[in-house]
């Protein structure tokens, strides 16, 4: 059997429906929400502030730390146990240097950016929600950033390369699956983020991150509608 | 031939292209790549001539030489006080800049600024590693007695504050208020308290709504509404040049506040929450 129909009709290089808001947590310095199908991630920025420990100081540059953190009932399976492990504390880590060559953070020296992320809600694609979300939140900050990065996942299911994978396609069992979860700087199109879970040829990935590149641009979209959208009913 | 893409005063995101070829020249907030002109910062575009340049909406405060703010001693030193600055680094207030008396080695320097006391300073210097040394030495520089702090994003305080002092003048007039702007977004408030909760409404309401223009009238029938008087907007042209007006209430508030609550410390009046020490909250 192959997968010639997407479990929810969607077309192969079609996403999620997206929207995006900037601005939803009033005592954090910026914040963002966003949503992609049923994944749904909050990000908080606070900071620049400072830094403590000590160690952790850089006198040239100002760091950027992020916290991913999946919600007790989030999944559709079992409770997550909250906090750190081992998959949270790698996703941090992706998502820090996803959004990294963006950031310029040289005016800051010594000091610190925290980004939290938390999602409420998941059904695959979290850690590209949880990047997408951060980078409005950034933005919303006030912070310097070259750009926006928008992330997607995308993939393959036996003989089809498609954008967005649900929980259900990402568990597809009949034909080999790859998630490859991207994220693209949107006037470079550099990639800034490249994971692959599963098995797939090189021409099949070849086309799959064109297709996400320009699947991310929708994203990169809803971003800017959700910062500009802040200060809408501006007339000054 | 250079060619601007967006409107004066559009909201831009970063990596927005905002000007295309080499005769526009980017300023603050944008950056140039290859020939073109983008957006590094969330603001509002201001085009003068051939610069374009961003103006923050939001972001922290980043002391800069010149501003007078308003800080909280959180150490006392061998020689000089370190303060709070609601921003990502403090500031050091040294002893020669700090007061003008004579101080004997090994004075206990609490008697001048204790733990807690809120401060109006001026930014004598930032060096390129952040250290921000203070100085009390200046106009309307002292230490805030009484009253209460309120906070306000630092982005807006040239709202609150109006052209020429316009907007915090008509709030002091209207509520009998004594009110001092620190540019890092602290404010400091001392009135009667049915006209301080009048006077923080205002201040907290310009800061909601200061994108929106026409602000200060908007406040005005606020005013006049709250307080049944009729209220003037008076802009003081004769405070040119110093764009913190707060200080002019220096002058009356010499003298005539002795015995009411003057050597208290001001309350702190915002969510503990969202105030800024750090990692002391994580």
């Amino acid at each position: 059997m192959s997968y010639n129909e997407r479990f929810d009709k969607r077309k192969f290089d079609q996403t999620r429906p997206i929207e995006a808001k900037a601005g939803v947590i009033k005592n954090a310095d910026g914040s963002a929400w966003f949503k992609i199908g049923k994944t749904e991630a909050f990000a908080a920025v606070y900071g620049p502030r400072d830094l403590y420990p000590k160690f952790m100081q850089n006198p040239s540059t100002g760091i950027l730390r992020c916290n991913y953190n999946m919600m007790p009932f989030s999944g559709s399976g079992d409770r997550v146990r909250p906090g750190q492990n081992r998959r949270a504390k790698e996703i941090s880590m992706v998502t820090e240097k996803a959004l990294l060559p963006v950031l310029d953070l040289t005016e800051f020296p010594n000091a610190v950016v925290d980004v939290f992320i938390e999602l409420p809600q998941t059904d695959a694609g979290s850690r590209c929600a949880g990047i997408c979300a951060a980078a409005i939140a950034l933005a919303d900050a006030g912070l310097p950033m070259k750009d926006l990065v928008s992330a997607i996942a995308v993939g393959r299911i036996g003989d089809q390369v498609l954008v967005d994978l649900s929980y259900e396609e990402e568990a597809f069992e009949d034909d080999p699956v790859a998630d490859i979860p991207i994220a693209v700087l949107n006037n470079s199109k550099q990639i800034s983020l490249l994971q692959m879970d599963g098995e797939v040829p090189k021409e099949m990935l070849i086309k799959a991150i064109k297709l996400g590149i320009d699947a991310s641009k929708q994203i990169h979209d809803a971003q800017i509608k959700a910062l500009k959208d802040k200060y809408s009913g501006d007339s000054q | 031939m250079g060619e601007i893409t967006v409107e004066d005063k559009a909201v831009a995101v970063p990596g927005e292209l905002l000007a295309k070829g080499m005769d526009c020249i980017p300023s603050y907030g944008t950056y140039r790549e290859g020939e073109n002109v983008y957006s590094s910062r969330l603001g509002l575009v201001n085009v003068s001539g051939k610069v374009i340049k961003i103006i923050p909406l939001t972001g922290v405060y980043n002391p800069k030489r010149g501003d007078t703010i308003i800080g909280r001693v959180i150490d006392v030193l061998v020689s000089g006080w370190r303060v709070e600055l609601n921003s990502a680094y403090s500031g050091m207030l040294s002893l020669k800049d700090g007061t003008s008396e004579f101080v004997a080695r090994g004075a206990d320097l609490t008697k001048y600024y204790n733990l807690g006391d809120y401060i109006m300073v001026s930014v004598s210097n930032v060096t390129s590693q952040k250290l921000v040394d203070l100085s009390m030495r200046g106009p309307g520089l002292r230490k805030l007695s009484g009253g209460q702090i309120l906070k306000v994003n630092p982005n807006k305080v040239p709202r609150v504050i109006g052209k020429h002092g316009s907007m915090v003048s008509m709030i002091k007039n209207a509520t009998n208020s004594k009110i001092l702007v620190g540019q890092n977004g602290l404010i400091w408030l001392n009135a009667e308290p049915k006209d301080e909760v009048i006077a923080r409404n205002a201040i907290n309401m310009i800061a909601e709504n200061s994108h929106i223009s026409g602000l200060t009238e908007k406040v005005k029938s606020f005013l006049e509404e709250v307080t049944g008087k009729k209220v003037e907007i008076v802009e003081r042209p004769e405070n040119e040049g110093n764009d913190d007006n707060g200080e002019n209430s220096h002058d009356n508030s010499h003298g005539n506040n002795h015995g009411e609550r003057n050597y208290d410390r001001p309350r702190r009046n915002f969510d503990r929450n969202s105030d800024r020490p750090g990692n002391r909250n994580r």
